[in-house]
């Protein structure tokens, strides 16, 4: 018999009789028992198949696409190893800028990689929970990719070496920790507006772009190749993000509020997160790229800009303190990095006093800041640096209940007063660094009062001791090695031998 | 300037991470398999419960009734990691595309007997459903399960999942030449037609298991034994004479697919049975209880393909070869 | 405020293509270089058509091929098998 005219096929139309066609309505067991947590957070969705799939990926083209990624990247890698490529970078000052990448931000992606499977099983539409599955998948990548990036490190620096102890553990990780956690233990809705949208398409590019390009400038040809390669997952996820929102906004007018306040929360939370990038950028690149400021100028407020201006036809507004957020950009990783100079003790990577070039470049990129409120901190600490009296802060800090960090930050146009927030609940007083925390805290108090915050942690007795010794211990930092200044630290005094041998061998 | 880096001494410090180093036992060079999985997942001091179940961590062991001392017992015998699994399923679609080309050039299809390509798109098509079961099952199982080492795997699996239903919805645009109306007239036959019923009774119902444990044997284990052992296997056969060749080719996939899914398979379940005799008889339980359930549910569709002795038989085989397998695992008769 | 949609490419010989097909095809689209990766803005909209890479490229170009050199982008995305776009709704 011959076979019936095949008709030519488009890819939306292929893609939708191969993929949103699979899903059935049962009737053994109830749609509610199948997707039990698909309506306790208030979303109403009313029709699934008017969603937009952003991307329409066959599982067949993924692999495709994916395997071409994964061999070129493990390319770079292999020969990155080979060439002992740790000897092209710029300084050995840039290798903190990585570990911190490893502990902190590198279990995230695997936070995300197991809650996009959560939504990829737990959101009733077909098209949506495909996109999720695959982004499980890609985050899966992103963890893994960088741990095989990172290893060829740690084979050399420390303080890579107990990634996965210290990020539960470790107090300045509870911060992205937490942050995770929090999406993580949310209904699949919130957590889809919490990273899909807020995270990664308001907030992630400024993580992985400039910094990213840093890596190029300063000769990490294995951490921009990763960066790159997972930034081209991010593009679909970001796609991924402002669909589901789309959708939300458009399935009914009774999402708007409940949309609305996680847009601010997680707008919140991320901008605090951040303030790890911020530093990233401006003190730990020893070749800068582009100041915090001017990425927050173009990614949030050019790129979110237009984006918010293109939602507000759904009755959605900018996040609520985005112009604290915007004016904070010209203090954040100045007050981030002097909390950190003043406890390297306590941190599994090298802090030190910005070079005067460095400072001219602040001043240059932070006109209205630098000069007036971190110039004279940082000429002070040289001083008494240079005189043997290094500064260290030995007192354990107040944390934010929320965002976790400690309360350093300082009021909206006051930079000289620290800024301090309370709530009460069940009788208890709570503590948080900003407007934006408090609300959110007040938003969940059931939630927030749960935080496993480190400083009380260490005072209730639950980190190994009661002596910072201990509690480092704990951590499992080998003190000496992983903590202190860059200046006399093994990872300087190698890197010293390898620069020395190199001038020999050029002769 | 040239720098020969060859005359520089460069050694390494350390040849690994401590989580590695302490289960290597030294520091020692490690795989790349070892170093993106073991220990990945964080395993403490969480901050809040879930506001979609408060009655566990949204990492937490109890979530299954078996118990492990070290979760990471539970590897792959593949060493998949991202990279190596992609790589690896690539090349493999790479020859399904092969195929696809190749049935489609030499019209294999329009050899089908034309009785038999209606038996075809009765069994088959509808099967793209099981496999989106299936899929949601192995998301559920990454979502509940606790350790990188056995969550990583089921992920994959739900990936491996969609690309069979797609390429089954492939195949049912070949036979309909790109209208869509086979699949339409599958999905009608899933719904309604009582061949399917049982079938489709005992996918929604994994679809609510709550121990993640549980589902993993009712599906890749008792369901997947099953059903693969029919349809790719004894249905396949049958349409050798009838001019099947153009599907054996172009389900191709399941076949290798399931040959190594079952390795990995195998030793989770052995190594989680081997572990103590508490684990030992609640997989057996449910592996009885789920196999038992698939055969039944599976003789209606065997009976409308094979015709009723031919898929007594059948079913009794599979179902057999299973139980077979299942003790080898470790698990009671 | 200009309502600028961007597409982020890497620097690399698969890019290049695509970034001149860009920015021949998108009158007004503004090229910002970093190191290793090259940003387009324009306002409004930006499409990269399949044929315009082809012709630079000498053989069959998918449209999805763009997920191995995209680094970032703004805008809704509209993707079919002749091109791949991005814009602002008006």
């Amino acid at each position: 018999m011959t076979m019936v005219a095949k008709a030519k096929l488009g890819l939306k139309q292929r893609y939708a009789l191969l993929t949103r066609g699979l899903d059935w309505e049962p009737s053994y067991q109830s749609k509610s028992a199948v997707y039990p947590y698909a309506e306790f957070e208030g979303i109403k969705i009313h029709d699934w198949s008017k969603w937009e799939d952003p991307f329409r990926l066959t599982m067949d083209a993924y692999w495709k696409y994916q395997a071409e990624k994964e061999r070129k990247l493990y390319a770079v890698l292999d020969s990155f190893a080979q060439n002992n490529g740790q000897m092209g970078l710029s300084d050995v000052r840039y290798i903190n800028a990585i570990k911190l990448f490893l502990t902190g931000v590198s279990p995230l992606e695997y936070q995300a990689h197991r809650g996009f499977a959560h939504v990829g099983r737990h959101i009733p539409g077909v098209g949506p929970r495909v996109a999720a599955q695959m982004q499980s998948l890609d985050e899966l990548r992103h963890v893994q990719t960088q741990i095989h990036t990172l290893s060829h490190y740690n084979k050399f620096f420390d303080g890579f070496h107990e990634w996965q102890h210290m990020h539960d553990r470790v107090w300045y990780l509870s911060v992205p920790k937490s942050f995770f956690d929090d999406a993580r233990t949310a209904g699949p809705f919130e957590y889809f507006i919490a990273i899909g949208f807020a995270f990664e398409y308001v907030l992630t590019n400024l993580l992985f772009v400039p910094f990213m390009s840093g890596a190029a400038y300063n000769g990490d040809l294995a951490t921009v190749t990763f960066g790159f390669s997972a930034q081209s997952d991010e593009s679909r996820h970001m796609t991924l993000g402002i669909e589901v929102i789309k959708f939300l906004l458009e399935q009914d007018p009774d999402n708007l509020p409940i949309v609305q306040k996680w847009v601010d929360k997680w707008f919140w939370r991320g901008h605090r997160v951040l303030g790890l990038v911020a530093m990233m950028m401006d003190y730990m690149l020893p070749k800068k790229i582009m100041s915090w400021r001017e990425a927050w100028d173009i990614y949030f407020t050019e790129a979110g800009g237009s984006l918010f201006e293109d939602l507000a036809r759904y009755g959605l507004k900018v996040p609520k303190y985005a112009d604290v957020a915007t004016a904070e950009a010209d203090h954040l990783s100045h007050q981030n990095w002097s909390t950190f100079y003043q406890y390297t003790q306590a941190a599994a990577f090298h802090t030190w006093l910005p070079t005067p070039q460095e400072m001219d470049w602040l001043s240059e990129k932070y006109p209205t800041t630098f000069d007036k409120h971190y110039r004279p901190r940082y000429e002070m600490w040289a001083e008494m640096e240079k005189e043997g009296k290094r500064f260290y802060n030995n007192a354990l800090p107040q944390l934010c209940t929320v965002c976790q960090i400690p309360m350093v930050y300082t009021e909206p146009g006051d930079p000289g007063t620290i800024a301090f927030r309370t709530s009460q609940h069940k009788g208890e007083t709570y503590h948080c660094c900003s407007d934006g925390c408090k609300d959110i805290f007040d938003g969940e108090p059931e939630k927030y009062s749960q935080s496993w915050l480190p400083v009380h942690q260490i005072f209730q007795g639950n980190c190994g001791g009661a002596s910072v010794e201990d509690v480092l211990k704990w951590y499992r930092m080998n003190l000496g090695a992983d903590n202190l200044d860059q200046a006399g630290s093994p990872d300087q005094k190698l890197w010293n031998e390898w620069m020395a041998a190199r001038q020999r061998v050029a002769g | 300037m040239t720098i020969d880096i060859k005359t520089i001494k460069v050694e390494p410090r350390r040849q690994t991470f401590g989580h590695i180093a302490r289960r290597l036992g030294a520091d020692k060079a490690a795989s790349r398999y070892e170093e993106a999985t073991l220990d990945v997942q964080a395993t403490a001091n969480f901050h809040y419960k879930p506001l979609w179940g408060a009655d566990h961590w949204h990492y937490d062991e109890g979530r299954t009734a078996i118990r492990m001392a070290d979760w990471y017992a539970l590897r792959d015998p593949r060493q998949f990691y991202y990279a190596t699994y992609n790589i690896a399923r690539a090349n493999q679609y790479q020859a399904t595309e092969h195929n696809f080309e190749f049935v489609e050039k030499r019209g294999l299809l329009g050899l089908l007997d034309p009785a038999w390509r209606g038996t075809v798109e009765f069994y088959l098509l509808p099967m793209r459903h099981v496999e989106w079961g299936a899929n949601m099952n192995a998301a559920t199982m990454c979502d509940q399960g606790y350790g990188t080492a056995v969550t990583a795997p089921c992920i994959f699996s739900a990936g491996d999942r969609l690309a069979m239903a797609q390429i089954i919805g492939r195949i049912g645009l070949a036979l309909d030449g790109n209208s869509g109306a086979s699949l339409d007239t599958a999905k009608q036959r899933w719904m309604t037609a009582p061949e399917w019923q049982g079938l489709r009774r005992l996918v929604e119902d994994t679809l609510v298991v709550k121990d993640w444990f549980e589902l993993f044997v009712a599906q890749n284990l008792a369901i997947d034994g099953v059903l693969h052992a029919l349809v790719y296997g004894r249905f396949d056969a049958e349409g050798q004479r009838q001019g099947g060749t153009g599907v054996s080719m172009l389900t191709e996939f399941m076949t290798e697919w399931f040959a190594e899914h079952a390795r990995w398979v195998d030793s989770v379940i052995r190594t989680a049975a081997a572990e103590c005799p508490e684990n030992k008889a609640l997989l057996s339980g449910w592996f009885a209880a789920w196999s038992a359930r698939a055969a039944e549910a599976a003789a209606p569709l065997a009976a409308r393909v094979l015709g009723g002795e031919a898929a007594k038989g059948a079913v009794a085989e599979a179902l057999g070869t299973l139980q077979a397998r299942a003790k080898t695992l470790g698990l009671a008769a | 405020m200009p309502r600028i949609v961007s597409i982020t490419l890497q620097n690399t010989d698969a890019a290049r293509p695509i970034i001149e097909a860009i920015t021949e095809d998108n009158p007004g689209a503004v090229v910002h270089s970093f190191p290793g990766i090259v940003k387009i803005d324009r306002e409004g909209s930006l499409t990269v058509h399949r044929a315009s890479v082809e012709s630079r490229i000498g053989r069959d170009w998918d449209p999805q091929e763009l997920h191995l050199s995209i680094v970032s982008m703004a805008g809704n995305v509209d993707e079919d098998d002749d091109y791949f776009g991005l814009a602002w709704a008006h």
